[in-house]
C-alpha cells in the first residue's frame, strides 16, 4: 500500500518542490521501517486523503424498534456516489471485522456525511449490532459506492412516470433517491424544479405497519404530493399478488419499474411485466444462502482446478493430491504457513467443527483467511490460490 | 539434561496411553473454552498494546532527537528499549503466531505482520512457528536447543571448544537479533556446503534478511542520529539506539533461555518419537519440554507471555493475554497427572539456564565431582582432557562419571 500524502499531485510536473517531497518520504520510510508512513499517520488521522478508506459513526438514530439509520463520516478519499447505490463497510462484531453491503439512504449530503439505514434481521450479526450495539465515535471500514440501481440521468427534468415496488429494507435504495429528488427540510417537503415532472408511485410492502422503515417519511412524500404512496401491509391487506399491481396502479404500462426486495417478489415481478411487456430495474439485497454440508467442490481460483474433497479430509491435503501446488507449514495447524484467502462457500475446522462462510459481498472483499491444513471443505468453496 | 527415555526415572512413566490421550482432550476442552468466549475485549487488548507501542516509540525518538541532553537520553532510552521489547514480544511474535487470526483484520495478521528485528518474519515463522514448536525439545529436530552453537545435552559428546560456550553464549545475548537472523538461515549448515551447492532458496533467503538487516541498521544507525544532528546529538541518538537494541537482545534472550533450558526441562529422542505421534502425545512432550516464569502483570507482558512458556507451546495460536487465566487449570491438569509444572520467579529461571550451559561447557560429572579442596588437581585434570588427545579425554571422561555416580549414590 502506498501512501498519497507525501506523493506529488497527479499530473503535476516534477518540480524541486515535489523532488523535496519524496526525498521527505524516503526519509520518513527509512524512518520508521518496518512500518510504513501510513502506519504511524494511521495512529493519528485515519480519515486523512490517501488512506485506505474509513469512516468515524456519528449518530445512530432509531428508525423502528428493529432499525437504525447510522450517519457516518468518510475518510477524505470518499469519491460520493449516485442515490440508489450501495456501499461496502467493514465493522468489527465481537472483535471480528465483518463486511456487509447496504444502501446509502440520502443523495449526497452538503454536511459531507453518508448513511445507511439498517434493518436488524434474526440472527444478523452484522445488522443486530449497527441496530442496537454501534455506538458513536467508532470507525468502520468502507468500500467506494457501487451499484447499477439508479435513476436514468434523463429521468430528472424531463416529464417521468416512474414505479417503486419495494418490500420490507428494499425501500432503502429507493428512499435515498426519493430524498434526493425531494428533499425535507424543517417547512416540509421541498418541491424542486428539477423534480417537478415526475410522476411517481411507490407501492410499499411491510409485513406490518410499525415494522415499515420510512413509513413517515413516504407518508410525508404522500401528503406534500410528490408521490402517490400505496402501502400495502402484509398482517391488514394480506400478502401481496403481483397480478394486484395491475389494479393499484392501472397506468403501470406506462411507468418504468424500479423493484427492490426478496428475491420471491422480484422474480414474481419479472415474469409479470415480461409478459406485459414493461420496463423493469430490479436490485437483489440477499444473495441465496447455501447451508453448509459435508465436503465439496474446492475452486483453485487462480489456477481454475477444481478439486473433489470429502469433509474429513484437509483441502491441503487433497489440494496436494490433486497436483495443485500449496503453501504449508506443519500440518497441525499452529505454524500458518499454509493460510489461504476463502473467497465464496464455506470451510469447516477439523479440530472443533467451526465453520467459516464468505459471501461475495457480504465478507471480507479479499476473501476470508483460513488454514487449508485444519480445514475441510463444507460444500463447494472458492480458494483464491 | 538428559533425553527423557534414558533417565533412571522416565517422568512420564506412570502414564498409560489412554492417560495420555485423556490429557489431550482435556487440553483440547480448555483451549475451546477460550475460543467461545474470544471477542471484543481481546481485540481491544492487542489494539491497545500497538497503539501504546507505537506512541511510546515516537515519543521517544522524538525525545532521542534532543539526546544531547542526559535527562532526554535516558528517557528516549529507557521508552525506546521498552518499545523495541514489546514490538519483538508481546506484539511481533504473538502476531506472527496467528494468536490474532481471528479478528480478520488484515493489519493485524500473521500474513503481513512484519517486525523491528533483524530476521525477515516469513523466515522467523518457519523456524520458529514450523519447525520449533512442531519438534519442540526434540534433539537432533529441534535446532532451539543450543541454536546449534551449544552444548544443551549429557548426551552431546564433550569436546575442548566447549569450554568457551558460557563466552558464545553471552555474545550470542548481546547481538540475538542476529544470532537469530542468522539461525533461521542455518548458516553454519550452510556454510560448510560448497558454493554452487547451496540451494536457490538458501541463497533468496540471505538477500531477503540482509535487506531487512539494512533497513533496519540504516533506522537506527543513521537516518535517526542524521535527524538529531540540529540539536547536536548525532552520537548521544546513535548511542541510545544501540543501547536500546542492546537492551531488547539481552532481554528477549534471557526470557528465550528461561522458555526451554532450566534444569528440569525434559528433552526427547528423535528415535522415541512415534511416526504418527497423537495429539495428546504432543500435548504431554509440550508441557515437558517448557517452562514458566512467575511474576507479575508487567512481567507477563514484558516478556510477550512467554512467561507462560507451557500455556504457549500448548496452545500457540491462542491469544496472548488469555494465558494467564488457562494457566491454573493447566497447572491442575499436571498435578491431577503427576507432573512436574516447571516454574519460577525470572532471576531463578536465567540464573538455572546459565548455570546449565557453565555445566555443559564442562565435561559430564565434573562440576559434580568438584569442591574447595580438589580444585587444583580437578583443574590440572580439565587441562590435560583440553591438551592432550580423545584418548586421554576418554579415559579421563569415563573416571569422571563413574565418580559422579558414586558420590549421587551416596547422597
Amino acid at each position: 500500500m502506498t501512501s498519497a500524502f507525501l506523493a506529488p499531485a497527479p499530473g503535476a510536473r516534477p518540480s524541486w518542490s515535489s523532488a523535496l517531497r519524496r526525498q521527505v518520504r524516503r526519509v520518513a520510510e527509512a524512518a520508521v521501517t518496518p512500518l510504513e508512513v501510513d502506519d504511524v499517520l494511521d495512529v493519528f488521522v485515519p480519515l486523512r486523503r490517501g488512506a485506505p478508506l474509513r469512516g468515524r459513526i456519528v449518530a445512530v438514530r432509531p428508525e423502528t424498534a428493529d432499525a437504525a439509520t447510522i450517519e457516518i463520516k468518510p475518510g477524505a478519499d470518499w469519491a460520493g456516489h449516485v442515490p440508489g447505490q450501495y456501499l461496502r463497510i467493514g465493522i468489527d462484531v465481537d472483535g471480528v471485522r465483518h463486511w456487509r453491503a447496504y444502501s446509502l439512504t440520502h443523495g449526497p449530503r452538503r454536511d459531507g456525511l453518508i448513511s445507511i439505514t439498517v434493518k436488524a434481521v434474526p440472527d444478523g450479526k452484522v445488522s443486530d449490532f449497527l441496530v442496537h450495539r454501534a455506538t458513536v465515535g467508532t470507525t468502520v471500514h468502507l468500500e467506494q459506492a457501487a451499484g447499477e440501481f439508479v435513476l436514468p440521468e434523463t429521468v430528472v427534468g424531463q416529464p417521468t412516470k416512474l414505479l417503486f415496488v419495494t418490500a420490507g429494507s428494499g425501500i432503502t435504495p429507493v428512499i435515498g433517491m426519493l430524498r434526493n429528488l425531494f428533499p425535507a427540510t424543517d417547512t416540509g417537503v421541498l418541491r424542486l424544479r428539477r423534480s417537478d415532472d415526475l410522476d411517481i408511485v411507490v407501492v410499499h410492502v411491510a409485513p406490518t405497519e410499525p415494522s415499515s422503515i420510512f413509513r413517515d417519511d413516504l407518508a410525508a412524500l404522500d401528503e406534500a404530493g410528490a408521490i402517490r404512496l400505496v402501502a400495502r401491509y402484509d398482517d391488514t391487506h394480506g400478502v401481496l399478488d403481483v397480478a394486484d399491481l395491475d389494479d393499484l396502479v392501472p397506468d403501470l404500462a406506462e411507468r418504468r419499474t424500479f423493484a427492490c426486495g426478496p428475491a420471491g417478489l422480484l422474480d414474481a415481478l419479472e415474469e409479470h411485466h415480461r409478459a406485459a411487456g414493461v420496463e423493469l430495474f430490479v436490485e437483489q439485497f440477499r444473495t441465496a444462502r447455501v447451508a453448509p454440508g459435508e465436503g465439496g467442490a474446492v475452486t483453485f481460483a487462480q489456477g481454475g482446478t477444481v478439486v473433489e474433497a470429502d469433509g474429513a479430509t484437509p483441502i491441503l491435503d487433497a489440494a496436494e493430491e490433486a497436483g495443485v501446488l500449496m503453501p504449508s507449514g506443519c500440518r497441525m495447524g499452529i505454524c500458518m504457513g499454509c493460510v489461504l484467502p476463502l473467497k465464496e462457500g464455506s470451510v469447516r475446522d477439523l479440530r472443533n467443527g467451526e465453520v467459516t462462510t464468505a459471501v461475495p459481498g457480504e465478507t471480507d472483499p479479499r476473501g476470508v483467511l483460513v488454514q487449508t491444513c485444519v480445514s475441510a471443505a463444507a460444500g463447494a468453496c472458492s480458494i483464491d490460490h | 539434561m538428559t533425553a527423557i527415555t534414558r533417565k533412571p526415572e522416565n517422568p512420564i512413566a506412570h502414564l498409560s496411553d489412554a492417560d495420555i490421550e485423556q490429557i489431550g482432550a482435556e487440553l483440547d476442552a480448555i483451549r475451546q473454552e477460550v475460543i467461545d468466549s474470544r471477542g471484543a475485549a481481546d481485540a481491544a487488548y492487542i489494539r491497545k498494546v500497538i497503539d501504546v507501542q507505537r506512541k511510546l516509540e515516537l515519543g521517544s525518538r522524538a525525545m532521542l532527537l534532543a539526546s544531547v541532553f542526559p535527562p532526554a537520553w535516558v528517557l528516549g532510552t529507557l521508552g525506546l528499549s521498552v518499545a523495541k521489547i514489546l514490538d519483538n514480544m508481546e506484539i511481533g511474535h504473538n502476531i506472527m503466531h496467528g494468536q490474532w487470526d481471528w479478528m480478520r483484520d488484515p493489519k493485524i495478521h500473521s500474513s503481513t505482520w512484519e517486525w523491528d528485528n533483524a530476521t525477515p518474519s516469513e523466515a522467523w515463522k518457519h523456524s520458529h512457528n514450523e519447525v520449533h514448536h512442531t519438534y519442540t525439545n526434540i534433539v537432533g529436530k529441534d535446532n532451539d536447543l543450543g541454536y546449534g552453537i551449544m552444548r544443551v545435552d549429557e548426551d552431546q559428546r564433550w569436546v575442548p571448544m566447549y569450554l568457551a560456550q558460557p563466552l558464545w553464549n553471552f555474545i550470542n545475548a548481546c547481538f540475538f537479533e542476529y544470532g537469530i537472523a542468522a539461525y533461521d538461515l542455518e548458516l553454519g549448515k550452510n556454510l560448510r556446503t560448497p558454493k554452487h551447492k547451496r540451494s536457490e532458496a538458501f541463497k533468496a533467503n540471505v538477500k531477503g534478511t540482509l535487506g531487512k538487516i539494512r533497513k533496519q541498521a540504516t533506522k537506527d544507525y543513521v537516518v535517526h542520529p542524521a535527524l538529531s544532528i540540529p540539536t547536536g546529538s548525532f552520537l548521544p541518538t546513535l548511542a541510545a539506539n544501540a543501547t536500546a537494541n542492546l537492551v531488547r537482545n539481552l532481554w528477549t534472550h534471557s526470557v528465550i533461555m528461561c522458555g526451554h533450558f532450566p534444569e528440569g526441562v525434559e528433552t526427547f529422542e528423535k528415535k522415541a518419537i512415534p511416526e504418527k505421534e497423537t495429539r495428546g502425545q504432543w500435548y504431554v512432550r509440550q508441557m515437558l519440554g517448557s517452562a514458566n516464569i512467575s511474576g507479575s502483570k508487567a512481567m507477563h507482558v514484558m516478556t510477550g507471555n512467554l512467561s507462560h512458556q507451557i500455556e504457549h507451546h500448548l496452545f500457540p495460536d491462542l491469544p496472548s493475554n488469555r494465558y494467564a487465566e488457562v494457566a491454573p487449570k493447566v497447572k491442575a491438569l499436571f498435578d491431577k497427572y503427576g507432573l512436574n509444572y516447571h516454574e519460577a520467579p525470572l532471576p531463578a529461571q536465567v540464573y538455572s539456564a546459565w548455570h546449565k550451559v557453565v555445566r555443559l561447557s564442562l565435561p559430564n560429572g565434573w562440576m559434580a565431582t568438584t569442591n574447595a579442596k580438589n580444585l587444583p588437581s580437578q583443574l590440572k585434570l580439565l587441562y590435560g582432557m583440553t591438551t592432550k588427545g580423545p584418548k586421554v579425554r576418554r579415559a579421563a571422561q569415563a573416571r569422571l562419571q563413574q565418580q559422579a555416580r558414586k558420590l549421587a549414590q551416596a547422597a
